[in-house]
């Protein structure tokens, strides 16, 4: 069915075609928007393709060929936008680059793609490049966006965007066969072609690089499109990395396909009030920024009026009653509907403004697992927040949930035009247009994830439910047993302690192991909150971190967790035993997480092997001292004690009769 | 590489403001006594030295605040005698101070819209009605003073009370404010105080693109050496109101009475 949609319009079968598509289709509708001095400015179709047809033939005088690698660096802007449809109109491979990744992560993905040119999009990703060039012996260009600060760089291959767009014009007012000839490179594309090259920023070993044809990323973001019922009226505020699969697909493919205007925020800081400001129909977002944002909102209700107070407590509970009912169109009672209209006219409605989100047609969490309260919160409070599942390797799509179809702890149907199957160890594979071509240059890792009839090993363990709707439990291999044969599900346990806002990041140890122990990150703004108001000194997380009464209540934390834990007869055995605080925030920059903020946990466990020594012994507090990563490279270390603290488990049975 | 280009630019550049003969003393306290150096056009001139070596009443003196007893100021060939800190504004030198100084109830924004009190043609009536002249006046100032927010990367805090700032950003703010005057001249007294790490690192940035992207020439005063040497083109030291040396980072690192001063050899 996908792959009839995709033939029925042939011509366009590439992104630049899609281009010369949408400026005759939409040409006055606004294709991209960037907040620049405090004003929004638009770009319409025709304005976009006038300005990536002078940039794509600026840069084949500059000497760009077919099958070059060209390297896309920075904040999402227009012009950056605009550089990969340019760059595949000659017929050559854009390759994204995560902005904050450091210099040796950089250097890697510049070296593996041999990128030959480099869009930076500022003078510090301009430093960084200059800085590996020396590594990097491939390339020949660095274009900048963002001209600030680097007027006196005398080197002759930096210039700027605007420069490559006067080579450009020049050659077009020379006459019509600059034009013609870019017309021609277009028509040489097809949608087999290689469309983008992907890093994933890979939880285990060194970065891939997904190889994605036009038909992959077309296809799949057409049916996107079509299950959401998305058209050129969307507006979505591109803000997540452009080096991840996520925002190529949905602020570049959904936005090509469909005709929607994308907007860029600002700055990294003002996506809040640019939010609010464009209303996103659209949107798109990883489980931590909804967490945040709860995280958020909670914090300034405790500091809100006694009326507001309690008036947001009230509709709260209205909401979680009624709110998912209504929004899911089941039937609801007359009393209910007309409590939640007036919470939605006191409370709901100017929360969502406060959000940004008072548009929002369809928006989604995916990446990783959200907690239920969480997904149950902005549900009832009637933003059509959905799940889905997705991976690089499909161009996103694996699943999603369908309007009315919505349940917490699973995340949907196979999306349009995708087979599933689970293996007999529970693994989930799947098939589908969006199914990568390849690994660059890694033919071992292709043949070890995609099966020779094109099934693709998605590494994580799952089922389908009796609504036909898949359950993900954990990655394949991480789901472990504890020695005595009980079930360990690290995940699982890890998001039921992440639900409490005073609880960051949970890293849960129990695979092999006597029993299931957790290393403990608490949420900075959270509890530094709550420190203010219970006049509870500190001088930084560390401090913070120690701090008795932090503890006091995180084993309450703790002690709930494993409550509910004891309830579930299966895994009642992984309650959480021991527990530390840990005394730094995890970060990506020390290789703790991801550059996607996913936890590393083998990574975790041999940097704080120690740590985890002392947690399977007796000893009740271990003195350490970690070395850490500054943003430029620099480094130090923090030193200081860690408390570790015994949970008292609770009987399985003994639970059970609590419950009834 | 950029350092050495643009400090062999400023060797011939003409004199800005030059100090000639110094003293200012407050009853028998002698702040500065017989000091003189020169800043040239488009250079960054640090004033540095101990605790109480007279740098913040030079500074003073600069603009106007402080009427030196003995000799004479010079800023773009004029002398004065004496100068009034609105008289050294309108000629275009501008100022941070040690202890930021903000209207600390107003938005960043509008901190940095009164910088550009001095550049308003119209009186205050004219500008409270907000009507015909006024009114395209105050667009073209809020378009540069945009234009000096986008500058420092501070649009994400343009509505927020700058009281409820942290103290790096409250720096960036003040430095805004005298930026928005489109000064000749730019005073910083301490623009790291008090700073972390990057914070530092992300404040020289800014100090050294003003000079580059707008020419503006820049005294500033700064306890960190390390920021002090890798950021100034020429450096004064000054200790117990004396001038000690004057000259290149690299020629007053090696100089041996600095290094007196700041290890706290008795004289």
């Amino acid at each position: 069915m996908a792959r009839a949609a995709a033939k029925a319009t042939p011509t366009d079968d590439t992104f630049p075609k899609l281009l010369l598509r949408n400026a005759k289709k939409f040409t006055d509708r606004p294709a991209i928007r960037e907040k620049d001095l405090g004003i929004w400015q638009s770009w319409t179709w025709a304005d976009v393709l006038d300005e990536v047809r002078a940039f794509a033939i600026g840069l084949k005088k500059m000497g760009l060929k077919r099958g070059d690698a060209v390297a896309i660096v920075g904040d999402n802007k227009p012009r950056l936008y605009w550089t990969f449809v340019a760059t595949q109109s000659l017929g050559a491979i854009p390759v994204p680059v995560y902005q904050d990744a450091v210099a040796e992560e950089m250097t890697y993905v510049l070296r593996h793609a041999e990128v030959k040119y480099i869009l930076a999009q500022d003078q510090e990703q301009v430093d960084k490049v200059l800085s590996i060039s020396e590594d990097v012996k491939t390339i020949k260009e660095i274009i900048f966006d963002e001209p600030r600060g680097l007027q006196n760089y005398g080197h002759g291959h930096i210039r700027s965007f605007e420069d490559v767009q006067a080579l450009g014009r020049n050659e077009l007012e020379k006459g019509k066969s600059a034009e013609e000839s870019w017309l021609k490179e277009i028509a040489k594309g097809k949608g087999s072609d290689t469309s983008v090259i992907l890093y994933t920023s890979g939880t285990t070993g060194t970065p891939k690089g997904v190889v994605l044809s036009h038909d992959n990323i077309i296809i799949t973001a057409h049916n996107g499109n079509k299950f959401d019922n998305l058209d050129e009226h969307e507006e979505m505020i591109a803000y997540l990395p452009m080096a991840w699969v996520g925002d190529h697909v949905f602020s570049y493919g959904q936005s090509y396909d469909a005709g929607f205007c994308v907007s860029c925020p600002e700055s990294p800081e003002t996506v809040l009030d640019d939010r609010r400001e464009i209303g996103p129909t659209y949107f798109f977002a990883p489980p931590r920024v909804y967490e945040n944002m709860l995280t958020q909102i909670m914090v300034r209700m405790e500091d809100a009026g006694p009326i507001k107070k309690m008036m947001f407590d009230a509709f709260l509970k209205v909401a979680r009653r009624c709110g998912e009912d209504i929004l899911n169109g089941n039937q609801v009672g007359f009393g209910d509907r007309l409590l939640y209209a007036i919470g939605d006219f006191l409370v709901y409605g100017p929360l969502r403004n406060r959000m940004g989100l008072s548009r929002l047609k369809v928006g989604y969490t995916a990446g990783e697992a959200i907690g239920p309260e969480i997904f149950r919160f902005y549900r009832s409070f009637g933003l059509n927040l959905k799940q889905l599942y997705g991976q690089t390797e499909a161009a996103v799509y694996v699943t999603a949930q369908p309007d009315g179809e919505i349940f917490a702890e699973t995340v949907g149907k196979p999306s349009i035009g995708v087979d599933i199957r689970i293996t007999k160890n529970g693994e989930v594979q799947y098939k589908s247009p969006g199914v990568f071509v390849e690994y660059y240059k890694n033919a071992a890792a292709t043949r070890a994830t995609k099966t020779r009839d094109g099934w693709v090993h998605t590494g994580d363990a799952g089922l389908f439910d009796s609504h036909g709707h898949l359950k993900i439990i954990d990655r394949a291999k991480d789901v472990g047993k504890l020695k005595d044969g009980t079930l360990f599900a690290p995940k699982y346990i890890e998001n039921k302690l992440k639900f409490y806002p005073n609880v960051k990041e949970v890293v849960a140890f129990g695979d092999r192991r006597d029993y299931c122990a957790v290393m403990i990150n608490i949420d900075l703004v959270a509890v530094s909150n709550w420190a203010e108001r219970n006049n509870i000194i500190y001088a930084g997380y560390q401090e913070l971190a120690a701090h008795p009464d932090v503890y006091k209540m995180v084993k309450e934390h703790v002690d709930e967790v494993n409550r509910s834990l004891a309830a579930e007869s299966d895994i009642a055995g992984s309650q959480i035993h021991r527990f530390l605080i840990l005394h730094k925030e995890l970060d990506a920059d020390d290789g703790e997480l991801t550059r996607t903020q996913k936890v590393r946990r083998g990574f975790i466990a041999d940097r704080y092997a120690e740590l985890l020594k002392a947690l399977y012994s007796k000893t009740s507090s271990y003195r350490i001292s970690t070395e850490v990563t500054f943003e430029d490279g620099g480094k130090g270390s923090i030193t200081g004690d860690v408390k570790i603290v015994d949970m008292k488990p609770y009987p399985a049975e003994m639970a059970k009769e609590a419950a009834e | 590489m950029n350092a050495t280009a643009r400090k062999k630019a400023n060797e011939n550049a003409e004199t800005m403001l030059s100090v000639e003969h110094v003293s200012l003393s407050f009853g028998g306290v002698k702040a500065i006594r017989n000091v003189s150096f020169d800043i040239r056009k488009g250079e960054i001139r640090a004033i540095i030295g101990p605790n109480g070596a007279g740098k913040t009443s030079m500074l003073n003196v600069i603009n106007g605040f402080y009427h030196p007893q003995e000799g004479t100021i010079t800023f773009k060939g004029e002398k004065r005698s004496d100068m009034r800190p609105h008289i050294a504004a309108t000629q275009g030198i501008a100022r941070t101070f040690q202890n930021v100084a903000l209207f600390k109830g107003m938005t960043t924004l509008d901190n940095i819209m009164s910088g550009r009190t001095l550049r308003m043609k119209r009186n205050m009536f004219w500008q409270a009605l907000y009507f015909g002249p006024a009114r395209r006046e105050e667009l073209e100032h809020r378009e540069y003073v945009e234009e000096v927010i986008d500058f420092l990367e501070i649009q994400h805090i343009r509505r927020q009370p700058v009281g409820k700032l942290p103290y790096g950003l409250q720096k960036r703010v003040e430095l805004g404010r005298a930026l928005a005057m489109e000064p000749d001249l730019l005073l910083l007294d301490e623009p790291m105080a008090g700073m972390n790490l990057e914070e530092k690192e992300d404040m020289s940035r800014f100090v050294i693109d003003v000079s580059e992207e707008f020419g503006t020439t820049v005294a500033l005063i700064e306890h960190d050496m390390g920021v002090v040497m890798d950021l100034s083109d020429r450096v004064v030291v000054l200790d117990h109101g004396v001038l000690i040396a004057d000259g290149t980072p690299d020629e007053v690192q090696s100089n041996q009475d600095v290094i007196d001063a700041y290890l706290g050899i008795s004289h």
